[in-house]
């Protein structure tokens, strides 16, 4: 192009800007001011000029380069597509093991574990409601118990998350599980999925919590444990996904996920772990939810911040250390009772979201989240929304291709600056610990959730067939919600009762005061003396007991 | 007692294992703009412990927020309210329940489900009338008459 011509050329754009900006304000129907749910105003256009403001080409780079803005590996969905990982659990360990066969069979490659909310919780089944049990998730208070819940399955092939908060009881069952086996540790691959104890205190779920102090002593004797002893596990996965569904924006969701995962990364320097060593293990997990273009740009200004953080505040020189690995589920806020079918489309778009963002594992909901634990028929749906979306809609045959569009960077550089914002108001008070610790991020997170409701509520966000399109109550596309068999829980219940009663009182004790040493002593591992009492046959419940003895229990805040 | 006067008395809680908070909190922070005085608690109470939080606190209407199941113990909740005297109290639900499992409620006594979808305005008018309800049966009963 020669000199003259590059003159005249931004003439002419301003004049059909000029143009456009009169026909626009003539035609106009909706003249409110938008914002998105980050509270950052959404124009009707945007032009080259806003990708010119915000640094042009220049700052994006291309994917598998750092600051990794189009992804964080060269080939994205070109080489692996992403890792189809649907959440199971329910019933008894041999109800669970029947299901995972059968996903296996269907060619699933990872698999995950629910536990029930009395697992969670730290209490063995003999000890809740038993109407309860096994209602969220598979009942799982021993190493027997997991051996039974894998049985067929190769642990040192297919990979294993994990749904196990502090003190990382199910993990310790599962290495116990694979050594009668006589699998390898350094074969088997998975991840922590509730490795983070923050997100725990932010958010009021269904989490056994220790102490804090407890917490954090016992996250980072585990990164430890790992390490060394089952180097393909990534002991940390960093969730921003809780604190969305309690009610945190998306941009709020990702600056906390990400001083998360500096307190963490900080905590493990201070011990004197290397970077470049640990943070290749970080993974992030988060909710999608149906602001579509918003969680787009969440995800791309997440993956920049953290690149600079992991270099620069963190001083990893391993570019694999900066990379930005994230799984990602479909928001189940977002879904409606009413109408259960059109949840089909919500996760679509959530999920179209999502690998526009460049996840690297996705999981679906099923229509029928919104009142139940998935029916097998609607998680076959939501597997295949997935295929669909590869396969036949060629989601993936471009890599990060809403990449340049004036709109997508534009976003993606004002949700960066708002993150970054947000990260400082953490750091300002004394980072993401002390910042929990306070109460500061639960209000935060209990004031975006109100101000979400009154958008609903006021028909400002709509939600069809809920504030809008109502139609006659559909009952029919809602089916009656089938508990887990009564008689087999009891018979695994009464089984567990007799294999209790039948271990050795003294070796228990030795096991339960071996775990007490560990947790007053700084010299010892107290996640080693968990595979230990799990080796011994300890329980879920007599772990968690003895270390919430031990280190201090986590008590609610309450904040409304 | 007109509209101006009448302050009913609401707890707002969970039972049983899941602390997902988001709803409770809300309903809670509703129902205090409405003007109610609202007792609320963290998630993870024992029903002995709501039981005695209904008594001592002199409540209206008890609401239990169910996110993950534990609405399947509610029956025992409205049983033990019911022993300990508190007959007249309003049990309402609010969160996942399934129609099947709905019924089961009702049918065990609780006043209402509220369902996802619903407005702050729906479930805060529906907890005063409910309270109002209270109220007045339990005035009925000091006096003497029906419950």
């Amino acid at each position: 192009m020669n000199k003259p011509d590059a003159p005249r050329l931004l003439v002419a754009t301003e004049t059909a800007l000029e143009r456009w900006q009169r026909e626009f304000k003539e035609g106009v129907v909706d003249e409110r001011e938008m914002t998105n749910v980050s509270g950052i105003p959404i124009r009707p256009l945007y032009t080259g000029a806003d990708r010119v403001a915000s640094g042009g080409d220049e700052r994006l780079g291309l994917p598998g380069q750092p600051d990794y803005t189009r992804g964080i590996y060269a080939t994205m969905h070109r080489g692996r597509t992403w890792t189809q990982r649907q959440l199971v659990g329910l019933g008894t360990p041999a109800d669970y093991n029947q299901r995972l066969l059968g996903l296996l069979e269907r060619g699933a490659t990872a698999v995950s574990l629910i536990p029930c909310n009395s697992v969670y919780r730290g209490y063995d089944m003999d000890s809740v409601e038993p109407e309860l049990l096994g209602t969220c998730g598979v009942v799982v208070n021993n190493a027997d118990h997991m051996e039974r819940c894998l049985e067929g399955v190769d642990v040192g092939r297919v990979s294993c998350a994990m749904n196990d908060p502090s003190p990382f009881t199910l993990l310790a069952f599962m290495l116990v599980a694979a050594e009668r086996r006589g699998i390898d540790w350094n074969k088997i691959t998975g991840t922590s999925n509730q490795s983070d104890y923050l997100s725990h205190y932010v958010a009021n779920h269904m989490f056994y919590r220790l102490s804090l102090p407890g917490a954090r002593r016992v996250l980072m004797d585990h990164i430890a444990y790992c390490r060394q002893f089952v180097p393909r596990w990534n002991p940390m996965s960093v969730v921003g996904q809780h604190m969305q569904q309690a009610g945190a924006t998306p941009a709020e969701a990702m600056a906390f996920t990400l001083s998360s995962a500096v307190q963490y990364a900080e905590d493990c320097i201070a011990r004197g772990m290397d970077p470049d060593e640990f943070l290749p293990r970080f993974t992030f997990f988060f909710d999608i939810s149906l602001s579509f273009f918003e969680e787009i740009a969440k995800f791309r200004a997440g993956r920049r911040i953290w690149a600079r953080i992991a270099r620069e505040r963190l001083g990893a020189k391993d570019e694999k250390a900066w990379r930005f690995k994230f799984h990602a589920q479909t928001s189940g806020v977002d879904l409606t009772r009413q109408q259960p079918l059109n949840n089909i489309a919500r996760v679509t778009a959530q999920a179209m979201a999502g690998i526009f963002g460049g996840l690297q594992s996705l999981h679906t909901d099923s229509y029928d989240e919104v009142f139940q634990v998935p029916s097998e028929a609607a998680a076959r749906i939501a597997v295949a929304t997935q295929n669909i979306l590869r396969e036949e809609a060629h989601l993936t045959d471009v890599i990060d291709p809403l990449g340049g569009s004036f709109y997508v960077e534009s976003l993606t550089d004002q949700m960066e600056e708002k993150i970054a914002a947000l990260m400082k108001t953490i750091d300002d008070a004394g980072g993401m610990y002390k910042a929990v610790e306070a109460g500061l991020v639960q209000r935060m997170i209990g004031a975006s959730a109100m101000r979400f409701q009154r958008r609903v509520d006021s028909g400002e966000q709509v939600v069809v067939g809920v504030n809008k399109y109502r139609a006659d109550d559909d009952a029919e596309s809602r089916p009656p919600v089938e508990r887990p068999d009564a008689a087999a829980m009891q018979r695994h219940l009464d089984d567990f009762r007799t294999a209790k009663a039948a271990r050795s009182n003294a070796a228990v004790a030795e096991a339960l005061d071996d775990l007490t040493r560990a947790a007053k002593s700084d010299d010892r591992n107290v996640f080693g003396a968990v595979v230990d009492g799990a080796r011994a046959g300890l329980t879920n419940e007599e772990i968690c007991t003895r270390l919430r003895r031990d280190l201090g229990f986590g008590q609610p805040l309450v904040i409304v | 007692m007109n509209d101006d006067d009448f302050r009913p008395r609401v707890l707002v809680t969970k039972i049983g294992l899941d602390g997902h908070d988001r709803g409770s909190r809300i309903v809670a922070a509703a129902c205090r703009d409405a003007g109610m005085e609202v007792i609320y608690t963290p998630p993870w109470q024992s029903i002995p412990a709501v039981v005695k939080l209904a008594l001592e606190e002199d409540v209206d209407v008890v609401g239990i927020s169910s996110l993950a199941t534990d609405h399947l113990i509610v029956p025992k909740l409205v049983a033990a309210l019911r022993d300990a005297g508190l007959g007249n109290v309003r049990v309402v639900v609010g969160g996942i329940v399934p129609d099947n499992e709905e019924k089961l409620l009702l049918d065990a006594g609780v006043r209402e489900v509220f369902h996802p979808g619903s407005t702050m305005d729906d479930i805060t008018g529906r907890m005063r009338e409910y309270a109002r309800e209270a109220r007045r049966a339990e005035a009925s009963a000091d006096a003497g008459g029906p419950a």
